[in-house]
């Protein structure tokens, strides 16, 4: 299996940036370094043209080391080319820096991330719970958070 | 924008010192109860007069676990929740979910099965334009053309019911086939809905598409340009109506979107008025593919040849000690459909664009084969949260009243917004 022209060209500008790769089911796969996350879309963005922040999503796979694992999926609409980019975060270090500066969907889709899963986004200027209520304890798609755990009732505060 | 003044007497009655009552700006929430915001929806607005400067968006309403859910849930269970995302084409709900499965499976249904699936996704397009279009009319004033595609959404659903027994949460699909074939006279019937949709279109189409008030009211609204809408991530009829000619089914096709002869619309201004101008000719579309489909549908088996992912048929599960086994093995729990270790993303066309499943399996600690019997994660690709997200571009800087148009163009369906 031959390298993307898309990893050929992170490898150039960051070397240590791609992990590993894969084209499994056809969908074209890099596993990035989540530290160097913002230079490897600033080169698939500006380079590659991939324009539109289909999915930002996460999964939690506990009980794995790393824990968490962001998934990003990218089309560019002029080409209809595909690419999913994969960064691996540590539960102690469950941050990665926001995509906001270059797609302002990702504003909502980080907002639900950390609503759901408690991964922060550095300089997101908006991290809010955005599905649940300000006072919900906990990140419900983790899997340590059981389907049947009940939540304090929330009324007016006087 | 003339310049606000208050009143001298009202001037004279205001505590000197106190400027905040001298402002001009006022902040109006808008929802999440209320009847135009289709659904739960909450906008908080700043208002100038009559115009609004800034606006903020919160949704979260409808928020029920979706995703969590489907975790809990075998992969054929999980398709019941499916129904509830988009609640007005729950059928392509459905088949997008078991398209994903299946190619995690790597399994393919035979082409009368895929014929029946392109047939049940055409027919809730349709009905959730019609109803996005005869909503956004009603709230325009048009209550005829509200009861119009209603009565035609109505004869939509009766062939969904005929087929499944089921109008809105269809639950039509399952891992590996479809439930049933198609009832006797059904293709018929929809050849004779074909007919009356176009004649509800054409009627439609002369009230609303040279009617002054509603061009008035839908022209040069809402506008949003084409680079705006990809930054944003819109996909669907309202991409389309800025201009992007994007279409899941013409450049990633699934089913057998790719053997049949249809175009995709596209609008050229982004405004209101294409959006609902693209979702009419996109009817107009799916009823060529209905057409097609009733033509060319072959016979054969519905379902595929896999006795590890499809259920026996019932004589064979009541007939025979083989077929009663293979019935428990795929129903009992801690068995069912094993879905070797990996992730997919799946993305078909939805009513309000790319709908994506995002499905990963990955083997617990009691799993021996390396398999699951249900999601490690599914993820949803919401077609409508793009939009909400984008929305307040949309409403800034036109007027108060122009939010209702410019939201109903947008069709947010809080069921796939919030999940």
């Amino acid at each position: 299996m031959s390298k993307f022209p898309e990893h050929i060209a992170i490898e150039k500008a960051n070397p240590t940036a791609v992990l590993d790769w894969h084209e499994r089911f056809g969908d074209r796969t890099l596993i990035v370094e989540a530290k160097q996350i913002v230079e490897v879309v600033r080169t698939l963005k500006d380079a590659f043209g991939y324009d539109m922040l289909v999915d930002l999503t996460c999964v939690d796979y506990l009980p794995r080391r790393p824990r968490f694992e962001m998934v990003y999926h990218f089309l560019n609409v002029e080409s209809k080319a595909r690419l999913r980019v994969k960064a691996q975060l540590e539960e102690s270090h469950a941050r990665v820096a926001s995509l906001m500066e270059f797609y302002p969907i990702a504003d909502w889709f980080e907002r639900e991330v950390w609503d759901l899963f408690g991964i922060k986004f550095e300089g997101h200027t908006n991290l809010k719970r955005i599905m649940l209520y300000e006072e919900f304890e906990g990140h419900p798609l983790r899997k340590d958070y059981p389907k049947t755990k009940r939540q304090p009732l929330m009324g007016p505060q006087n | 924008m003339p310049e606000l003044e208050t009143l001298p007497e009202v001037k004279a009655a205001l505590p000197p010192d106190e400027p905040e009552f001298q402002q001009k700006e006022m902040l109006l929430n808008i929802g999440p109860a209320h009847p135009a915001m289709h659904g739960i929806i909450r906008i908080q607005t700043k208002l100038e007069g009559e115009l609004v400067v800034e606006s903020d968006v919160e949704i979260g309403y409808l928020h029920r676990a979706f995703e969590k859910s489907c975790e809990e849930s075998t992969w054929n269970q999980a398709i019941i929740y499916t129904d509830r995302l988009n609640y007005v084409s729950a059928p392509i709900n459905n088949i997008g979910y078991c398209l994903a499965v299946e190619k995690l499976l790597g399994i393919e249904l035979p082409p009368r099965g895929q014929y029946i699936r392109t047939l049940l996704c055409e027919i809730a397009r349709i009905s959730d334009h019609l109803t996005c279009v005869g909503a956004s009319a009603m709230e325009l004033g048009g209550f005829t053309v509200f009861l119009y595609m209603i009565k035609g959404r109505e004869y939509l659903w009766e062939l969904i019911e005929e087929y499944c027994g089921a109008r809105v949460t269809t639950m039509t699909s399952r891992v590996g086939g479809m439930p049933y074939d198609l009832p006797e006279g059904w293709l018929d019937k929809c050849t004779w809905v074909v007919k009356e949709i176009r004649e509800i279109l054409n009627e439609c189409d002369i009230l609303l598409t040279n009617n002054r008030i509603f061009v008035e009211r839908m022209e040069n609204i809402g506008v949003m340009s084409a680079e705006r809408a990809i930054a944003w991530g819109w996909t669907g009829p309202c991409l389309r109506g800025s201009g992007v000619a994007y279409d899941v089914r013409k450049d990633f096709p699934y089913l057998v979107y790719d053997q049949l002869d249809w175009e995709v619309p596209i609008g050229r201004r982004g405004d209101n008025l294409d959006r609902y101008l693209v979702r009419m000719e996109e009817m107009e579309q799916s009823c060529r593919i209905i057409e097609q489909c009733v033509a060319k549908i072959p016979g054969g088996p519905v379902n595929c040849d896999n006795k590890k992912v499809v259920l026996p048929d019932k004589k064979d599960t009541y007939g025979n000690i083989e077929g009663l086994m293979n019935h428990f093995k795929l129903i009992m729990y801690g068995h069912g459909i094993r879905v070797p270790e990996g992730e997919v993303y799946f993305p078909v066309e939805g009513g309000n664009g790319e709908l994506g499943y995002y499905i990963v399996s990955h083997p617990d600690e009691h799993s021996k084969d390396g398999c699951n019997d249900r999601a490690w994660r599914v993820r949803c690709r919401p077609p409508c949260l793009p939009m909400v997200a984008g929305l307040h571009e949309m409403i800034n800087n036109y007027m108060i009243a122009d939010i209702v148009p410019t939201f109903g163009s947008v069709n947010m369906i809080g069921g796939e917004l919030d999940r």
